[in-house]
């Protein structure tokens, strides 16, 4: 009997209750005896040498308990934020590391850089104190972009990085790209930016220190996506705290999209504060701050060229990109622009030979890191617009020329020339799917009746392959990744037979407490109710590596599955020591195990009460309990991909974009949950339109200033932006590698849509000769592109 | 916010000596004042909240038009049948502000005194020939707005209702800013017989009418009458949203928007 509750239901989200009415406990929500609040000190400049702080006034204010320095951290030997991925330059040298300090010592490199720290009694006595404290800064010329960042003579981020560079990296085959070009038929090329953007997660960052006199121990309360990776970092490399010393918790957080996976200097300044002033120490970022200092996303400048023969099959592709990784390196932000990027470069298609050229600079801006897709959005773009171009190139229609270069279903497990090798994916059936959803024949004359009523309507197609699970242990660490990168979970069963799971995953946002007890009782064929999911506490769960990525069903509901195949291989012994069978003769369905052939049997309670009353157990071959652990590191990545297609009207007037329908076509591999997934896709979709019509993150590239510092000028996608979605999945190709047969689905909108939407507002400004526009595609720059371009006026237009 | 000292007087003359305090400023529906509060921009001593305040609430037919109270919220306006039947255009104006948290707090009173450059409503004071009644004297809405966040209003002096004149036929058409809600430009197409006020906000420091749309206009009516009309775009507003010559352009564009939406 299917379980209505286990795989494939569309069960409701068991954590909105709370968050819905208000009850979600978050890391402001925390309130201890005796806690005071810390506001931190910033530097308004991008670029500066400090040559003194002088806080005595700010000592004296009322409620004032501490004003603390970068100089108080050197004293007490904090050490500096460090960077959980090492890569190296094409001459084999490592990356330049320049130290990052969680309160700068004697220059500050981006606005927004913490320089002192304001402990009080009350949040809004530490605002009046900070205001006080007098930094002395020498001002110094700084470097607002990428593009100024290696301008011959730009100032220097870090002295000991010449030219800015961090690194200077290459991916794939150079000498059979240079020779596929050679004898190329055709080429298409493109220049283009992907944006800056900030991450904006609902919730603001916060973290509160509690220290521990009698016991000498720490925690950190933190929105964070990884627990115990800040536990790690921050405690083996920032503060010498040992683990078991460190408890790092991380509660209800609302929303991350990579920026909470990061460990973060406010996290320190507040461990280690607290034990100095000898009270728990809590700080809340206000929504500027988020804005100046929350790790930014993207913000690459790429040259690309696509080779053809004669009939538009591709021959090889060439990319040259510039990452800004902003003042200093995030925990991950070198990975992004390399190993999340380039060796995505393939897409979909079977093009033999590609080589990419990845140089990462530094700038006086805000940390760039992972952002909801994080690399691949920025190689799906690439990809899907250069595609585009190559159509116009050769006169071929957008689908057609996709369909001749996938990687056919047959060729699969396929090894690509940029590192991966995909397991599953069938390409063309995800376009089949969606060219009737979008009525693909009728766009020529909705696009003619948009025109009659003097509209330009366009239709943009992208398709998108990802790398999710961020996946083996090995190759990341050959590639240069500092950390594991596998999942842990532990199956823990009552005598009463209810189950509570701990799992190093983290939600937030994701519907983990409903997916994964959903997995756990399809296996046992219990109750929904009777699963607690936990997480985010690294004294409760074992070592996770948290939540990015699209990883958590992927790797964790995977080690989830491990673990319950030990308790059912338990339950297994128990059972047939129960009843009196050979091991070998239970069989086992929907958590009753049964004497085969006959019709002896037990379930899955009746077991685990045995197992904590274990009055007759030959303890010797039989241990007591029923509580299992393990840990899953994935074989491959897992691969989900898909076609999006979305449909624009722009009114050229105005230069406004409406996006009038957008459907997606997606494969996930297997789906526990419909009803999350459409919700996952929903949001990431949104994300993906907000890049490409809305968002963009300025600074000014000669003072380093933020110019969208506020939502006044940062513009976010409202819901009356996006039309109603058409969402659809297939399950046709399950990843091969895992138990489950899931892929992940947390990132793909927002991979895939930013592409359709600008390839659709390219095409509808196609009869004005315009082959590309960078994103955002505001109405102004749309409305100057129509203006600049001076096309032969259609008859409709003319008559308006 | 730093702290200050909350008054919440319950009759105009109260509000009048209240606000005599050196540093004291008057709360509205805060939509702009607490903002600039929370981010430490503005440190009064004094908040003189007029929420209690009956003389400064209610919206009546007067003069054959409307008088709305200071202290009249957004959405009151947007949802009055009062004002749907009298001057539909500034229902819809209202129904445009900001989102609908903004609408339920914020106020005409306080919107107009602060004369935000973009803000709506002062383009309807303007086109709709207003009156600005306050606790000392009437202002014509022509001679309001003397600036970019600048007014006629004197230190001190209170909003106390604003006057609307009927149009024959009126409308606002309002090219939002995608980030704030804002308005980039704003055009405001009212017409009083012969006469024709086209009101522009967003577009420049402060709300201006554009004459030669207005006389175009007042000689023929249709939208096709601005054909080849624009306003200069040297001194208009630049930002990264809009520059100075896309503003201009749309200005037209509204203004042809308005007059055929106000048929
Ligand atoms: C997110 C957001 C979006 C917005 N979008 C728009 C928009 O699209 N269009 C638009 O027009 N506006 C917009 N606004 C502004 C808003 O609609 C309010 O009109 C505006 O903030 C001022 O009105 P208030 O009642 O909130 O005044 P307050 O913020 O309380 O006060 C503003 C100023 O007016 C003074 N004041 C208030 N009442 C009086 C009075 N009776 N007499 C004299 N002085 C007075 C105050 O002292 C203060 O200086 C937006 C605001 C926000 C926060």
């Amino acid at each position: 009997m299917a379980n209505p509750n286990g795989i494939g239901a569309s069960v409701r989200r068991r954590e909105d209750q709370r968050f819905l009415t208000g009850r979600g406990n978050y890391t402001d929500d925390f309130k201890r005896p005796n806690m005071t609040h810390a506001v931190h000190v910033r530097s308004p400049y991008a670029h500066a040498r400090i040559l003194g702080i002088d806080f005595a006034d700010a000592a004296a204010m009322p409620g004032v308990v501490a004003v603390l320095t970068g100089a108080d951290m050197e004293a007490d030997k904090v050490g500096s934020l460090p960077c959980g991925w090492q890569i190296h330059s094409k001459d084999g040298s490592p990356m330049k590391e320049p130290p990052h300090y969680p309160l700068a010592r004697d220059r500050v490199r981006y606005v927004g850089d913490a320089v002192a720290v304001v402990i009080a009694e009350t949040r809004e006595q530490a605002r009046d104190a900070a205001e006080m404290v007098v930094v002395d800064y020498e001002e110094l010329p700084a470097v607002g972009s990428s593009t100024r960042a290696i301008d011959g003579g730009a100032p220097l981020v870090h002295d000991d990085a010449p030219d800015n560079v961090c690194y200077d990296w290459h991916l794939g085959d150079q000498a059979a790209v240079d020779a596929a070009f050679a004898n190329a038929a055709h080429v298409a090329k493109i220049d283009l930016v992907n944006q800056r953007l900030v991450p904006n997660a609902m919730e603001p960052r916060a973290a509160m220190g509690e220290y521990d006199q009698s016991s000498g121990e720490y925690t950190l309360t933190t929105t964070s996506q990884n627990p115990h990776v800040t536990r790690l970092l921050m405690g083996a490399f920032v503060l010498g705290i040992p683990e078991h010393k460190l408890r790092v918790v991380a509660p209800d957080v609302g929303g991350g999209f990579g920026s909470k996976i990061f460990h973060y200097g406010e996290e320190a300044v507040v461990t280690w504060a607290a034990r100095k002033v000898g009270r728990p120490v809590k700080w809340t970022a206000d929504r500027s701050e988020s804005f100046l200092t929350d790790a930014h996303g993207r913000d690459h400048v790429s040259h690309a060229e696509l080779a053809m023969d004669a009939d538009g099959n591709f021959l090889a592709l060439r990319v040259s990109t510039l990452a800004n990784l902003g003042a200093y390196l995030s925990t991950f932000a070198p990975s992004i622009p390399t190993y999340l990027y380039a060796t995505l470069l393939a897409g979909q298609y079977k093009t033999p030979a590609i080589y990419a050229e990845v140089k990462a600079v530094f700038t006086n801006t805000a940390p760039v890191d992972a952002y909801r897709g994080a690399g691949r959005p920025e190689a799906c773009y690439l990809i899907e617009r250069l595609v585009d171009v190559a159509a116009g190139v050769m006169g071929m229609d957008k689908t057609e020329i996709r369909r001749r270069n996938f990687v056919p279903k047959e060729a699969m497990p396929y090894q690509t020339p940029v590192a991966l090798q995909y397991d599953t994916g069938d390409f063309a059936k995800n376009l089949d799917i969606a060219l009737p959803l979008v009525d693909y024949p009728g766009f020529q004359q909705r696009r003619a009746e948009s025109k009659a009523r003097g509209k330009l309507r366009g239709i943009g197609f992208a398709t998108y392959i990802e790398a999710c699970g961020i996946a083996p242990s090995n190759v990341a660490g050959a590639l240069g990744a500092r950390a594991g990168l596998y999942e842990c979970a532990e199956v823990r069963f009552h005598p009463t037979g209810s189950v509570t799971v701990f799992t190093g995953s983290h939600s937030h946002g994701q519907g983990h407490e409903t997916t994964f007890a959903q997995i756990v009782a399809e296996r046992f064929g219990i109750p929904i109710e009777n699963v607690e999911i936990v997480h985010g506490d690294t004294n409760k769960i074992p070592f996770g590596m948290g939540t990015y990525g699209s990883r958590s069903l992927a790797v964790g509901g995977s080690a989830l599955v491990k673990a319950m195949d030990k308790v059912e291989r338990k339950a297994k012994k128990i059972a047939a020591h129960m009843l009196e069978a050979a091991e070998t003769d239970i069989e086992v369905k929907d958590g009753r195990f049964t004497v085969a052939g006959t019709d002896k049997s037990l379930g899955i309670g009746d077991i685990a009460l045995q197992a904590y009353v274990p009055h007759n157990f030959p303890l010797d071959e039989l241990e007591p309990g029923l509580d299992e652990q393990a840990f899953y590191d994935p074989k491959n990545f897992t691969y989900p991909n898909g076609c999006h297609v979305c449909e624009v009207e722009i009114d050229p007037d105005t230069g406004v974009t409406t996006i009038v329908s957008f459907a997606a076509v997606d494969d996930f591999g297997n789906v526990i949950n419909p009803l999350i997934v459409e919700g996952q896709v929903h949001g990431g979709l949104v994300q993906g339109i907000g890049q490409a019509l809305y968002e963009n993150c300025v600074y000014d590239e000669e003072s380093g200033q933020l110019v969208t510092g506020s939502y006044m000028d940062y513009c976010m996608p409202r819901a009356d932006d996006v039309p109603s979605f058409t969402v659809c999945y297939h399950e046709d190709q399950p990843c091969t590698h895992n138990p489950l047969g899931v892929k992940g689905c947390g990132e793909a909108g927002t991979i895939g849509a930013a592409a359709a939407v600008m390839n659709a507002v390219v095409d509808a400004l196609s009869d004005y000769g315009v082959t590309h526009m960078d994103m955002p595609a505001t109405p102004e720059k749309v409305w100057r592109t129509i203006r600049d371009a001076a096309p032969a006026p259609t008859p409709a237009m003319a008559a308006e | 916010m730093y702290a200050f000292t909350y008054q919440r007087p319950t009759s105009l003359a109260d509000a009048a000596a209240a606000i005599q305090a050196e540093e004291a400023k008057l709360l509205g529906g805060g939509q702009t004042l607490l903002p600039t509060l929370k981010q430490r921009l503005a440190r009064p001593t004094d908040l003189i909240d007029l929420g209690a305040i009956p003389e400064l609430k209610g919206i009546r037919e007067a003069d054959g038009g409307l008088e709305i109270g200071a202290f009249t919220r957004h959405a009151e306006v947007a949802h009055s049948d009062l004002v749907k039947r009298v001057i539909p255009s500034l229902a819809s104006l209202a129904e445009g502000i900001g989102d609908r948290q903004v609408r339920n707090m914020g106020t005409i009173g306080g919107s107009i005194a602060n004369a935000d450059p973009s803000a709506d409503y002062p383009s309807a004071v303007v086109a709709l020939k207003a009156t600005v009644t306050t606790d000392r004297r009437s202002i014509a809405g022509d001679d309001f707005f003397t600036g970019m966040f600048e007014t006629a209003l004197e230190p001190g002096e209170i909003v106390k209702s604003v006057r609307f004149a009927r149009p024959d036929k009126a409308a606002y058409a309002k090219f939002r800013n995608p980030a704030s809600r804002y308005a980039i430009v704003g055009v405001f197409v009212a017409k009083f017989g012969a006469e024709v006020r086209v009101a522009v906000t967003g577009a420049a420091g402060s709300v201006f009418r554009a004459e030669a749309f207005e006389t175009a206009l007042s000689a023929d009516f249709r939208a096709e009458a601005l054909n080849g009309l624009s306003v200069e775009a040297d001194g208009l507003n630049a930002d990264i949203h809009a520059s100075a010559d896309y503003r201009a352009h749309l200005v037209t564009v509204m203004a042809k928007r308005a007059v055929e939406a106000a048929g």
